[in-house]
């Protein structure tokens, strides 16, 4: 059986194959896509986008080949980016540059020294006997980032996040539709800390307001679910947008 | 039949999803769409800026999530044209430069705006929130050159902006979490205001925001998109979609649905066993 199961996943391998040069050819020879770079370019895209959706079939060469490229070529974009709009404007030009090259105008920026260090300290993690030089730079990254998130995070999400917890229910007196938004939102709140608060056991009142917490929980995963769906539906739909428009011409309009 | 639908092959499934796309796209049907609150929350605010005010547009999204916000992004940045709007294009996303700039040459050219006098791209820089920090204090020192190496002092589009305290408005077009940082370090601390525009995944996420009017509005995924793209009566990338996805959206409740009933069948007919 396995043996058949094998035979069949050859031949649709070599059908795919087939079909892909076919189409390909035939898009170049009937000049329906131009035999320049966005032509090669969209043919590429094609052939990546098909090879990465073959995998719904089952694990094969062609999906295994496109997503070892997706991670070689994102590599090497992000390398030239980091080094074209980060590393040469910011550290080579203003003081490497002073050291390696002759009568540059100006005077190079010392400060920098200490940054450069501290980048190139998390690189001495490679070897055992320079391994401590990293803690400063993880000391230095830690240290700088509790002391500048804490007082903002406490202002903006928790904080600013009480605010409409605790607005009247009678709004102007009256009982209207803001009031059940803000009843709901506030049973929301208290019924879900009530449901992660574990020092007491979840029986009686407790285990009633903790099981309305559970619901509030599951209508927030659901909708948490429908957009997920949107989004990944939205990522298929412009992949067969793209497959049928801009690779075989087809006018869907 | 129970059974064999609850043994049903998951690429008999992924089949159904593929016709549900498909055909949608050929047959045209007009569905009604009404822009949400939220939606309009990021049109208004805009729409009411004066002319020559100063948009901060932060796209932090890369090609993966390029489906669902470079149809809301070209929405924006084509508002922001019409409007007369002086716009400052960045990124925190390391692969979303080349997007920001597509995005950028799309919509200039077809408002025949000029880069360094109407738009201004910053590029990508690391740090997020110390970055955000550092265009809150001086952004000149936080960008000292644009994406294409100009001196930013000489920009004449950045003449009178020296700091975030001096952006009228931010869109922040997220994939990952950058919402949070641009409110945390930037709309909080210099009092800017903001909206946003993210993948549908992480849209739930950020309600609480609009509910604190941290937020001034939320373009969520690609039904935000299609809103925004209503509300200007320009572009078609997300209106499209709209179609297949509400096929596909429909299937899937049938099929939800469908396992749920089959669910309750089956546990009716193993406590009859049990009995």
């Amino acid at each position: 059986m396995e043996e058949k199961n094998n035979k069949i996943d050859i031949i649709l391998l070599l059908v795919f194959t087939a079909l892909l040069l076919g189409v390909n050819i035939y898009l170049f020879a009937g000049k329906i896509l131009p035999v320049n770079a966005i032509g090669i370019g969209i043919v590429i895209a094609a052939i990546l986008t098909l090879s990465l959706y073959s995998f719904l079939y089952k694990d094969n060469p062609f999906f295994k080949i496109a997503e070892n490229l997706f991670v070689g070529a994102g590599m090497g974009i992000s390398v030239v980016i980091i080094w074209f709009n980060y590393l040469k404007p910011e550290l080579y030009k203003p003081l490497i540059r002073y050291a390696v090259r002759d009568n540059i105008p100006g005077e190079p920026n010392f400060w920098l020294i200490i940054p450069m260090l501290l980048g190139l300290f998390m690189f001495a993690r490679f070897l055992k006997k320079t391994m401590w030089l990293s803690r400063w730079s993880f000391a230095f990254i830690i240290g700088g980032g509790a002391g500048i998130s804490i007082p903002v995070v406490i202002h903006s999400f928790i904080l600013k996040q009480i605010e409409p917890s605790l607005q009247p229910v009678f709004v102007d007196g009256s009982f209207t539709l803001q009031s059940i938004n803000i009843i709901l939102l506030l049973s929301g709140t208290i019924s879900v800390l009530i449901y992660f608060f574990f020092s007491t056991p979840h029986t009686g009142i407790v285990g009633n307001i903790s099981r309305l917490g559970i619901w509030f929980l599951m209508v927030a995963f659901g909708a948490s679910f429908g957009y997920t769906v949107m989004g990944r539906m939205s990522l298929l739909i412009q992949r067969i947008q793209f497959l049928l428009t801009d690779w075989l011409k087809i006018n869907i309009q | 039949m129970i059974e064999l639908l609850l043994n049903i092959d998951r690429r008999i499934i992924f089949a159904l999803v593929f016709l549900a796309v498909i055909i949608p796209l050929w047959v045209k049907i007009d569905l009604p769409f009404k822009p949400t609150a939220t939606v309009l929350g990021v049109y208004d605010r805009i729409e009411s800026l004066p002319e020559n005010s100063v948009v901060l547009l932060s796209s932090d999204y890369d090609p993966q999530s390029r489906a669902e916000l470079f149809p809301m992004h070209l929405a924006v940045l084509r508002h922001c044209f019409r409007k007369n709007l002086k716009v400052i294009s960045m990124t925190h996303w390391i692969y979303g430069v080349g997007i920001a700039e597509e995005a950028l040459k799309v919509a200039s050219n077809e408002y025949n705006k000029k880069n360094g006098e109407d738009y201004v791209f910053l590029g990508w820089k690391p740090g997020f929130a110390i970055l955000i920090i550092g265009m809150g204090q001086d952004l000149y020192d936080a960008f000292p050159t644009d994406h294409y190496g100009k001196n930013t002092r000489e920009i004449p589009m950045l003449k009178n902006v020296s700091s975030l305290r001096d952006i009228n408005y931010l869109v922040d077009l997220a994939a990952g979490n950058t919402i949070e940082p641009w409110i945390a370090y930037g709309r909080d601390i210099y009092g800017f205001e903001m909206g946003a525009g993210c993948t549908a995944i992480i849209a739930p996420d950020m309600y609480p925001f609009l509910q604190t009017k941290q937020i001034t509005g939320l373009l969520g995924g690609m039904k935000g998109a299609a809103d925004y793209e209503i509300l200007l009566k320009q572009g078609t990338l997300a209106q499209e979609a709209m179609r297949p996805l509400t096929a596909v959206h429909i299937l899937i409740v049938v099929l939800v649905l469908l396992c749920n009933i089959l669910y309750f069948i089956t546990r009716k007919k193993d406590g009859r066993k049990k009995q």
